[in-house]
């Protein structure tokens, strides 16, 4: 058992987001220091998070007991590497999304930013909530509340497609949820609760007598009931959200939201069942072909849309397949690599959704097919898409490729070849959606474009606070090939656990 | 003093009923504070009983110290189940007769007195109902408690209030009258009224007397008409959507609530739970017919246009939750049914204080008039929003917890066809609400295209409901979430008298472990 220490700080990590409410409604009226609230709650989050890597890093586990809710279990805190992983994921990529939104809406003008402010900061608050989560109660809490917090995000600009899309999201994951998730979290709580429920290597429910089809059934009510993670065939609220002003795509759609599903598919996998109780059950493999399945359709699909922000949806159901379909092979490697997976691929994605939105801010543009030579306007916009393309594809110099290098070697320990084709034959298509966007954008199709000389006069990027951060990013894609060591040491301190 | 709790709740509401009628007769305007310092002290008293029932345990309390063996003594009885309810009874009254100040102020009608009166005289019955331990003291206070609901529904404004309430009259009547007999044959049987002693009584016929059984089906008759329950609803859903708003918002929180009480009170207490269980085979019915209950009030409920008929079926469906819980033979559905009385009481309390505010401040009868309620009025939105979640079933809210623990009851006992109408139920309450959250957000006609930029956003003006309708209807949304969160306790409460000897005849119910 890992060493635990009592302490508060994860509580205060999760509230600092939820407090900034309260300067953010405060200073409605003046919008820098709305903004500066945001900022500064982003710091010192990121400060509080930062605060307990040392010593999650040297094997030990925070834990902090809030109420006990019921007579077994308990709303907890529990910081692991896993944990640890996704929480600096989110809070370091909050204060950059924050940067953005600024320039983001001010640029369009939006209407409602304080609102837009309020309900990210909540976002924010379930999501540390989720990576923190000490139990399957504690998770499912702030699962809900983060499907609640992001609805007016997601619905923001209040007209008729806004309402499909933020009916669809709703209905998706609310529906999956309440029908799948909860019945299954009941379930556990008859069969187990006298464990609290509480993530553990070796998974509470190993040791209950759970076997055989009613093992499966479980075990796919909750990957199907965290839908937030995309799998197919409850993928289709995703493209669906993507009416959300761009900032909330990006953070929400590619890092917060849709990584928490895959969080807590990856708990459930790694603490509800426990690696070793699965293996011996023998069912993951299931979900492992729902996923591969997943991964090549997006894939296929994402090459016929021409709207960007939906290719780029597409894109990401492939992607979070992929985590899913890494944990469900059981293996050591394959588990650390979609965890990792959930830092590269976020670092990767947002980077290309703040690149379309750049693209909309300045130019108006939507679709793929309108923008052939617009890299000669938006140069830094289209080398920041480049490399978060060739980080999301799995190309060196970005950290895309050493995850995806520990999914597939993980597929081959699982001893499935068909598997590890999945996994290249997706890398390819991945290329073949995203690259070209790329290509055209310096050399384009038109000739009259591509004979005109480049110069740096002719260039009108959008307001710097949209770019900026999307520059960060793209470098920290390419920070994270050169140094993904305190990553992989997190997660392999989940596997290390089990082993 | 204080071992004279039990009869001062019943004796400051009916003093303060006398009071609030006779000085009303002078000035109009001490009703109101009359009646709130009532509640109030109501409230304070069941507090303490509350207390005194967790420190000492069961409070047996002989009205005019005529204690039982002597005879003719009525016996008040409190064990930590029904301290809890009367608390939630009392809490509900003083909520919702601060929420009628505005009546007052008003003060169009002559009525006032009147209403204060009834509703005093209300409060009493029904708190009397949960504390009573003789069966024919609770058909009189029974009748005492229906008696004031149909003149406060008869006072709407609306002509159908007249109609409304004459259904529920008659309805109510039979359902009197079917509960009287049931006592009546259960006095013939075993010649005592009180409910110990008639328990004692039953146990020692072991069973074999279908005199009791007539009366207990008579009883339980009597009680489904009562509460509502499917297909005895019919005159619910008129009655509590004609009646004047703060009518409605004591009455549909409380009234089936009490009804379900007294069915749980009569299967632990007076015929005991291996009589009904095991005797009777009646359980697998009661439980199909709760499911039937709760798919058919939501069903019905995502069929209305008005938002308090929508209320209205949601209150069939819950009271199918409770019936099917109660009936399951499990310990997890019984402790849900118990607690979800509580959590009803004020997620309804919520969502009927809502639905007066947006009447009286916005005209609201229609759930398509609500549109722009975020905008116009955020507070009463935000209370709201909280009571809807709750129905849905969202953690940390009280709803949350009970349809975790009837669910466990449901997994533990096999009872599937329960859990899925459960899950059902939740997700239509999801579609129900999210409904009125998105009429609410966007407004009737939401704009086309990607229009609605700044300036747009300060057309409507916040008009928000004033401080003594927001003040009860914010206090049972944190009494929601305090539920929620302190759950383990209230839990651990009603577990004392289900598993203590407090409660007789537990065998099928003590034990976590439940028959599994």
């Amino acid at each position: 058992m890992p060493e635990v220490i009592q302490t508060y700080t994860p509580l205060w990590a999760c509230l600092t987001a939820l407090l900034a409410v309260i300067p953010i409604l405060l200073l409605r009226k003046e919008s820098f220091l709305r903004e500066g609230a945001t900022f500064v709650a982003g710091v010192v989050m990121l400060g509080f998070v930062i605060s307990m890597v040392p010593e999650v890093l040297s094997g030990k586990v925070l834990e902090c007991t809030l109420v006990q809710i019921t007579e077994d279990v308990p709303i907890k805190f529990r910081v692991d590497g896993l944990g640890m992983l996704f929480a600096l994921v989110a809070s370091s990529l909050w204060i950059v999304t924050s940067l953005y939104s600024v320039g983001y809406m001010r640029g369009l003008k939006e209407h409602s930013q304080t609102r837009f402010f309020v309900f990210f900061a909540v976002s924010l608050t379930a999501t540390m909530g989720v990576a923190f989560a000490g139990n399957l109660l504690t998770l499912y809490l702030f699962y809900e509340m983060l499907s609640l917090a992001t609805w007016p995000l997601v619905t923001h600009h209040q007209d008729k497609e806004a309402r499909g899309g933020g009916r669809k999201y709703l209905a998706y994951l609310l529906g999956t949820s309440v029908g799948f998730a909860l019945p299954a979290l009941i379930f556990c709580y008859v069969k187990a609760s006298a464990t609290g429920l509480e993530f553990s290597a070796a998974g509470f429910l190993a040791g209950t007598g759970i076997e055989g089809s009613v093992a499966l059934v479980l075990l796919l009510l909750f990957t199907f009931g965290f839908s937030k993670a995309g799998l197919m065939p409850f993928h289709s609220w995703l493209p669906g959200a993507m009416v959300a002003p761009t900032p909330v795509s990006a953070l929400l759609h590619a890092v917060a939201v849709v990584k928490v599903g895959v969080f807590c598919i990856i708990r459930v996998f790694t603490g509800v069942f426990g690696l070793e109780f699965l293996k011996t059950l023998d069912i993951a493999i299931v979900v492992s072909w729902i996923a591969a399945f997943t991964v090549i359709t997006s894939s296929l699909i994402a090459l016929t849309q021409d709207n960007l922000k939906r290719r780029l949806a597409f894109s990401t159901i492939g992607q979070l397949a992929y985590i899913i379909l890494g944990v469900s092979l059981l293996e050591d490697r394959a588990v650390i690599g979609s965890m990792a997976h959930i830092a590269m691929h976020a670092v990767g994605k947002i980077t290309l959704f703040m690149c379309a939105g750049a693209i909309f801010v300045a130019t108006g543009k939507k679709y793929v097919s309108q923008m052939d030579g617009l890299g000669r306007k938006m140069p830094l916009t289209f080398i920041a898409f480049t490399i978060g393309a060739l980080s999301v594809i799995g190309l060196p110099p970005t950290g895309g490729l050493i995850s995806k290098f520990y999914l597939v070697t993980g597929a081959m320990d699982a001893g499935q070849p068909l598997l590890v084709t999945v996994f290249l034959v997706s890398t390819l298509l991945n290329a073949a959606y995203l690259l070209p966007i790329a290509y055209h954008a310096f050399f384009p199709k038109d000739r009259q474009l591509s004979s005109q000389p480049f110069s740096w006069k002719s260039t009108a990027e959008a307001p710097w606070a949209a770019v900026l951060p999307l520059c960060v990013t793209s470098i920290l894609a390419i920070v994270l090939f050169l140094q993904p060591q305190v990553l992989l040491k997190l997660a392999s301190l989940m596997v290390g656990d089990a082993g | 003093m204080a071992e004279q709790y039990p009869i001062i709740v019943l004796l400051v509401l009916l003093f303060g009923a006398l009071l609030v009628g006779l000085s009303g007769m002078v000035d109009r305007r001490v009703c109101f504070p009359l009646a709130v310092t009532a509640l109030s002290l109501a409230v304070v008293v069941s507090v303490g009983i509350l207390q005194q029932v967790i420190n000492g345990g069961v409070i047996r309390y002989f009205v005019g110290g005529w204690s039982r063996p002597v005879g003719i003594g009525i016996e008040l009885r409190i064990d930590t189940i029904n301290a809890l309810v009367l608390l939630t009874i009392t809490t509900v009254g003083l909520l919702t007769a601060i929420f009628s100040f505005r009546r007052v102020q008003e003060d169009k009608t002559e009525k006032t007195p009147l209403f204060y009166v009834l509703y005093l005289l209300l409060i009493m019955g029904l708190s009397g109902m949960v504390i009573s331990g003789d069966a024919f003291n609770l058909y009189v206070l029974l009748e005492v408690s229906s008696l004031t609901s149909y003149a406060l529904i008869a006072m709407g404004k609306s002509r159908r209030a007249a109609t409304a309430a004459f259904s529920y009259i008659i309805m109510g009547t039979i359902g009197a009258s079917f509960y009287l007999l049931g006592v009546g044959y259960l006095y013939l049987r075993t010649g005592t009224l009180n409910m110990m002693e008639i328990h004692q009584a039953i146990l020692a016929l072991d069973g074999s007397s279908s005199t009791i059984v007539v009366a207990f089906v008579l009883i339980l008759v009597g009680l489904m008409i009562k509460m509502a329950f499917f297909p005895l609803f019919g005159w619910l859903p008129n009655a509590y959507s004609y009646c004047p708003s703060s009518t409605s918002c004591v009455v549909a929180p409380l009234m089936t609530k009490v009804g379900v009480y007294v069915m749980i009170r009569m299967m632990l207490t007076v015929f005991g739970t291996e009589w009904v269980f095991e005797n009777l085979q009646y359980a697998q019915w009661l439980v199909g017919m709760a499911i039937v209950a709760i798919l058919a009030g939501s069903v019905m409920a995502l069929a209305q246009v008005e938002l308090k008929k929508m209320f209205c079926y949601l209150i069939v469906a819950e009271v199918g939750y409770m019936v099917g819980g109660a009936w399951m033979a499990n310990h997890w559905g019984m402790v849900g049914a118990i607690y979800h009385i509580m959590s009803d009481a004020f997620m309804t309390l919520c969502m009927f204080l809502a639905a007066g505010i947006f009447l009286k401040q916005a005209g609201v009868v229609r759930i398509d008039q609500l549109d722009g309620m975020f905008r116009k009025m955020p507070v009463t939105m935000a209370g709201f929003v909280v009571g809807a979640l709750a129905m849905i079933g969202i953690p940390p809210t009280c709803g949350f917890f009970s349809k975790l623990y009837l669910i466990r009851g449901g997994m533990e006992s096999g009872h599937w066809g329960y859990v899925v109408a459960l899950l059902i139920s939740s997700l239509v309450n999801a579609v129900l609400f999210f409904r009125i959250f998105e009429i609410a957000y966007f407004g009737k006609k939401p704009a086309e295209g990607h229009g609605h930029h700044e300036n747009h956003s300060t057309v409507s003006v916040i008009k928000e409901a004033n401080v003594s309708s927001l003040v009860p209807l914010l206090a049972s949304a944190a009494i929601i979430v305090l539920l929620g969160i302190f759950n383990s306790d209230i839990v651990e409460l009603i577990e004392r008298a289900l598993n203590g000897s407090q409660v007789i005849g537990m065998n099928v119910l003590s034990g976590k472990g439940g028959q599994g």
